[in-house]
């Protein structure tokens, strides 16, 4: 059984529609990313499954109850976006207050915390933490009770790249475990590295579902191949192989994915006159722009 | 503890500890026993004349200075309760936790008045205590002050849970603010002013013999002063209005008084469930 099914989910807010017939799944330990720009309708889909909200149309299946229903709350975490917790409290408190309110021991507060690398400032007031130790007391919470799905809401914006690749460890960890992750997030690259498969939506519409490698098949965007000839001999390349010259050196050339053998043959062929070759698959970026801007814009 | 009790217990806990951190337990308490202190000074000197013991005239002076600052205090602590939290985004994660929106305003709604209830208690007891020290008779105002205690809470509860309901429908603190103010203002000073300036132009007329009875009991500072003062023995200190406390029985003001928090409790968690997260 899937832990999150979403069927034909609509939301129009005053006749303005926020999400259209949005459907995906999520499985036990799968880690799915949702992409989407600023009003694609990513946090209102979260909202829509965390039943802080009602969908106006369409089946949203939770752990296998209603969003919002007993079953559903005590077997989800959530993580806000730009959650900032009363600065008046200290860490420590913080989560024993959500460990009391999940039924949980208040003692286990600290193993949470020190799980999250803030064991040193537990008992430190919120109103003195960064931004990066805020967002992991938020994610010490979403750890309570171990849940079996995880939504969080741009979850590592505002983390350094150490806290970042601390937070997908443990991420790994609870998918390992079996937790469903559906995390929402601008910085693709890390995506990129850390999930299993990613939710394109623009404009409130799914654009693509799909892991990363079948996305790149089916956008068959161009790759790009960087030569850099040797000293003087950049214009001969270029003319040889039909490129683009880029300065005094370098030369580029863009080619689909089954020419790729074929134009790599051809720079071999120049071997004297070459220093190196780079191959430059597309992007998550350029996979992004592709997949958000058909139909439409 | 029960499943209801547990949760109420620990939001309770936390946003108690919040209010010492944010010294509203020192403000409200130094507020209280400041104002206490001076009424009881004020009140001292006249006892012998008037055959009435000295703690009994300070009630009278307490029950005219709580109709102005418990509501006021109440307002202050609860006007942030739910606006700050939308703020802060603590409250779309809070109502992901097995947790209803009554209990969430439950458990605040314990915390304030726990705060309400030691400066309230603080300045009434320091009274009593000048009270005792110059006028050894002042034991026979006791239950006055008791009762001037716990009508006091009552008061505090109505206003903090109106304060909620402000809070959720402004949605932001700085709005929830003025409009905590506006209320104050409306419904402690300008209410008694209007129906004062209407008896004036009534003259004794039907609006003085019958709405004016039902329109102090519908206003919640008004029926705790009309309660304190009528079961009082010392209505020959109370001014203004509170001379029309002759008229209403009592037990009218205590109903009203035992009504208003539920009612403003009601009211709050209507208003906290509209909120969309």
């Amino acid at each position: 059984m899937n832990s999150l099914t979403l069927s034909q989910v609509t939301k129009t807010y005053d006749g303005v529609t926020a999400l259209d017939a949005v459907g995906f799944t999520v499985a036990p330990g799968e880690r799915v990313a949702l992409l989407g720009h600023n009003g694609a309708g990513k946090s209102t889909l979260m909202k829509i499954i965390l039943g802080l909200i009602p969908a106006t149309s369409g089946q949203v299946t939770v752990l296998g109850a209603a969003p919002g229903s007993q079953t559903a709350r005590d077997g989800t975490a959530y993580l806000p976006e730009n959650v900032a917790f009363h600065p008046a409290l200290t860490g420590l408190e913080q989560i024993r207050l959500y460990l009391r309110l999940r039924g949980d021991d208040p003692a286990r507060a600290m193993d949470l915390l020190d799980r999250v690398g803030l064991g040193q400032a537990a008992r430190r007031r919120i109103g003195t933490y960064s931004k990066g130790m805020r967002q992991r007391v938020g994610l010490a919470q979403a750890l309570i009770g171990n849940p079996r799905l995880l939504v969080l809401d741009e979850p590592t914006s505002g983390l350094d790249p150490v806290s970042r690749r601390d937070f997908y460890t443990i991420l790994d960890g609870l998918a390992a475990e079996g937790a469903a992750i559906l995390l929402s997030s601008h910085a693709l690259t890390e995506v990129e590295a850390r999930t299993d498969r990613i939710v394109i939506l623009s404009q409130g519409r799914l654009m693509a579902n799909d892991t990363l490698a079948a996305l790149r098949r089916r956008a068959a965007l161009p790759i790009r191949l960087h030569i850099a000839a040797r000293p003087g001999a950049a214009d001969e390349v270029a003319a040889q192989l039909a490129g683009g010259r880029r300065n005094g050196v370098m030369v580029d050339l863009t080619c689909g994915h089954d020419d790729k053998l074929a134009r790599l043959g051809d720079i071999a062929a120049l071997k004297g006159l070459i220093e190196d070759v780079e191959i430059i698959p597309p992007s998550l970026e350029d996979l992004y722009s592709h997949f958000s801007r058909r139909d439409g814009q | 503890m029960t499943a209801l009790a547990r949760p109420v217990a620990a939001l309770g806990a936390n946003e108690f500890r919040i209010a010492l951190r944010n010294r509203w337990v020192t403000i409200t308490v130094a507020m209280m026993a400041l104002f206490a202190l001076v009424l009881s000074a004020a009140g001292s000197a006249p006892t012998g004349d008037v055959g009435v013991d000295a703690l009994s005239v300070t009630v009278a002076s307490l029950t005219s200075l709580g109709v102005y600052l418990v509501p006021l205090m109440a307002l202050l602590m609860s006007f942030d309760a739910v606006a700050g939290e939308i703020e802060r985004g603590t409250l779309s994660l809070t109502l992901t936790y097995p947790v209803s929106r009554s209990t969430i305003l439950l458990g605040k709604f314990a915390a304030h008045l726990a705060v309400l209830s030691i400066a309230v208690g603080a300045g009434y007891g320091l009274a009593a205590v000048a009270a005792l020290v110059v006028d050894p008779e002042a034991t026979a105002g006791l239950p006055a002050l008791w009762r001037l205690f716990w009508s006091s809470l009552l008061l505090g509860a109505v206003f903090l849970a109106i304060g909620y309901a402000l809070s959720a429908v402004a949605r932001r603190p700085g709005a929830a603010a003025g409009l905590a103010i506006g209320v104050w203002l409306a419904l402690v000073v300008l209410y008694d002013l209007g129906l004062l300036a209407a008896v004036v132009a009534d003259g004794g007329g039907a609006f003085t013999t019958h709405a004016l009875p039902w329109l102090l009991l519908a206003n919640p500072a008004d029926a705790f002063r009309l309660y304190n003062l009528a079961a009082s023995e010392a209505t020959s200190a109370a001014a203004g209005l509170g001379g029309a406390a002759q008229t209403i029985p009592a037990l009218h003001a205590l109903i009203s008084i035992l009504l208003w928090p539920l009612a403003a409790f009601a009211l709050a968690v209507a208003a906290l469930r509209r909120v969309t997260p």
